[in-house]
């Protein structure tokens, strides 16, 4: 269960402050599906990275399953994030170095989990993603959508309960988009919440639920049809 | 937590995958680790070279030279009221009870001549007991004998190199040497010696000290040696020879130089030059941790990316410092470890190649040179690693 109650976050950019996000209130029931619209700089990635506790919101309150989130250190936050929350980026983000096992292998060790254990993970994750034939492929051997499929078989490997993707299709053809959605919502149905940042309302329109936003507001919620302009 | 293994094995994959660069910083600990163990290795080798040749003599050996080493320099002859040493000083020592024996030494140069041959070569003028105290061994005849120390034969016991020069082939026993005017009776060859520092001990002949005193003109003797019992402490014989030497001079007007403090002395000169030898390695294995330190700054800048993607999935700042100290230790240990082998190898080789050159590795300053290029790489790995462990996460995901 996510909930935030009126949170603020504002970037001091030079002399000018920036206000990412303002009086935000948001509650994501377990298993939900969130569709976060709106234009260019409305705050969707500063609300994705709040909510995936990379970043700290000025003001308000975040309760992450009833757990004050504000109050948590450094290294607790890093502890929540490692076992509940899954992130996805338009960017992919994968390590380029590192085979397509092994990024998905990441999480699994930094959580230190052994080596026979940590493969027979990464096996059964690639297998149910369909690329368990690129398991020793460099990222820059694989094409857009299978890059994609790697990030989110690390997302999910240390079975979060949130999948946070922000633009996960932006970069991607139409085609292989499609086959990604597919996936998260194929997750969604599986019990995880999935949380994802969209421009394109042909997707926003399949989630259960969209936020629009504009200037760092809600300014429309579909869970809330009487609010907003 | 993340596993010690599996650090080791992200830090060496980061540091195979940047292979040129890694090579090179790698190189410069590795020019490093191979100048500090090399140039230890000499320096060592010269050490114990050094050492094998002064106890060559033996250890429980005491010597003692008229004149006073005060810590202002060798004040010595210079001041008159230094009394002679005399034969009947070393008589009087061997009565010291720890005493073996005692020998009484004088050294000049001088031609020794046999038929029409002539070679000019050190004179010793020693006493009966020089062989067992210096451990010589005759090879031919015997040594001085125990002749009355006042007026002793002319005899001489030749040096093995004097013996070839001057007889060859031929049996020099019984023979008689011309040696500064004088006609003594050969009545031993010694066994040869070889070399010490440069010096050839072969090329030396012995004679009783008490002619050598009036070959050369002298009153004193140069010095004497005292050889003591295994078990005794050098300590206290110098001490009963001190005062015995006192009572016999009215004062201090000699110094007395143990073995023991020699070597100590000695030892600890020879420490000190191989300490600076391997310091100037150390400078440029500074140079390679500076070269750590500049491209693991340039490593965090250009992976900032995934530094964020780290952070996202659950890696807290300690692992992140953990991963990048991880690296440059790698490195620096990857370097030092080629250091080493080339390092030792080299210094085997240039023993091989140069006999001459004493080379010797000791094992412990392998292990604590790899242990300082690890260290050298924790060093230079922290800074850059600290200022990746500090990266806003959100920051470093947006410089992708
Ligand atoms: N780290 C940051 N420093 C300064 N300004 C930022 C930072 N992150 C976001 N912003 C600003 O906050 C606003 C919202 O950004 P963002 O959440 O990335 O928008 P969106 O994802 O909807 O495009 C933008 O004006 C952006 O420039
Ligand atoms: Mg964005």
């Amino acid at each position: 269960m996510i909930e935030l109650q009126g949170i603020h976050r504002k970037f001091q950019v030079g002399n000018e402050a920036v206000h990412a996000l303002q009086d935000v209130d948001l509650s994501v029931q377990p298993g939900g599906y969130l569709a976060v619209m709106g234009p260019s700089g409305s705050g969707k990635s500063t609300l994705l990275n709040i909510i995936g506790l990379l970043d700290r919101p000025n003001k308000g309150l975040y309760l992450l399953d009833e757990q004050d989130t504000t109050e948590l250190n450094d290294r607790q936050q890093a502890l929540v994030r490692r076992h509940k929350i899954g992130f996805v980026f338009q960017f992919f983000h994968l390590v380029p170095r590192l085979t397509a096992a092994e990024n998905v292998e990441l999480p699994l060790i930094l959580a230190g989990f052994e080596a026979d254990k940590r493969e027979q993970r990464v096996q059964q994750a690639l297998t149910a993603l369909g690329i368990a034939d690129r398991a020793r492929h460099r990222p820059d051997q694989l094409s857009g959508g299978q890059r994609q499929r790697v990030a989110i078989a690390r997302a999910t490997i240390m079975r979060p309960g949130i999948i946070l993707a922000d633009e996960p299709t932006g970069n991607l053809d139409r085609s292989s988009g499609k086959e990604v959605i597919d996936i998260l919502e194929h997750l969604n149905q599986q019990g995880m919440t999935l949380i994802m940042v969209t421009h394109d309302p042909e997707l926003g329109g399949r989630a259960a639920r969209r936020i629009q936003m504009l200037d760092g507001y809600i300014q429309s919620d579909t869970a809330r049809k009487h609010e907003g302009i | 937590m993340m596993g010690f293994k599996e650090l080791i094995k992200l830090s060496l994959g980061a540091v195979f995958s940047y292979r040129l660069r890694s090579f090179l910083t790698a190189l410069g600990i590795t020019v490093g680790i191979t100048a500090v163990v090399l140039l230890t290795s000499l320096g060592e080798g010269v050490h114990r070279f050094v050492l094998a040749e002064f106890t060559q003599f033996g250890t429980n050996l005491i010597g003692i030279a008229p004149g006073k080493t005060t810590t202002a320099g060798i004040s010595g002859a210079i001041i008159s009221n230094v009394r002679p040493m005399t034969l009947a000083d070393a008589e009087a020592l061997k009565r010291i009870p720890a005493v073996i024996a005692s020998v009484p030494v004088v050294q000049g140069n001088a031609p020794v001549e046999f038929v029409g041959r002539s070679r000019r070569t050190y004179i010793f003028g020693v006493g009966p007991e020089a062989p067992s105290v210096w451990r010589f061994k005759v090879a031919k005849g015997r040594f001085l004998p125990d002749d009355d120390p006042r007026s002793p034969r002319a005899l001489v016991v030749l040096g093995s190199k004097v013996q070839n020069e001057l007889f060859g082939n031929r049996n020099p026993l019984g023979k008689r040497v011309r040696i500064g005017g004088e006609r003594y009776r050969v009545v031993g060859v010694m066994e040869s010696k070889g070399q010490m520092l440069g010096f050839d001990l072969d090329d030396a002949v012995y004679i009783p000290a008490t002619r050598a005193l009036s070959l050369f003109n002298r009153e004193s003797l140069m010095e004497i040696d005292l050889l003591y019992a295994a078990g005794a402490s050098a300590e206290e014989v110098s001490r009963r020879a001190r005062s015995l030497l006192i009572a016999r001079h009215g004062s201090e007007d000699f110094t007395i130089t143990t073995q023991e403090q020699m070597l100590e002395v000695l030892g600890s000169v020879l420490n000190i030059l191989t300490l600076a030898v391997g310091a100037v390695g150390g400078i440029s294995l500074l140079v390679g941790g500076v070269g750590i330190l500049t491209i693991m700054i340039i490593a965090v800048n250009e992976r900032t990316g995934e530094i964020g993607l780290l952070r996202a999935i659950g890696a807290g700042r300690p692992q992140i410092l953990a991963l990048f100290i991880g690296e440059a230790v790698m490195l620096a240990s990857v370097g030092g470890l080629a250091g080493l082998v080339i390092g030792t190898g080299g210094a085997w080789l240039l023993g091989v190649a140069v006999p001459a050159l004493p080379t010797h590795t000791p094992w412990s300053y392998v292990v604590l040179a790899e242990l300082l290029a690890a260290v050298i790489g924790l060093t230079a790995g922290v800074l850059p690693a600290v200022r990746a462990a500090n990266l806003d996460p959100i920051e470093a995901l947006r410089a992708e």
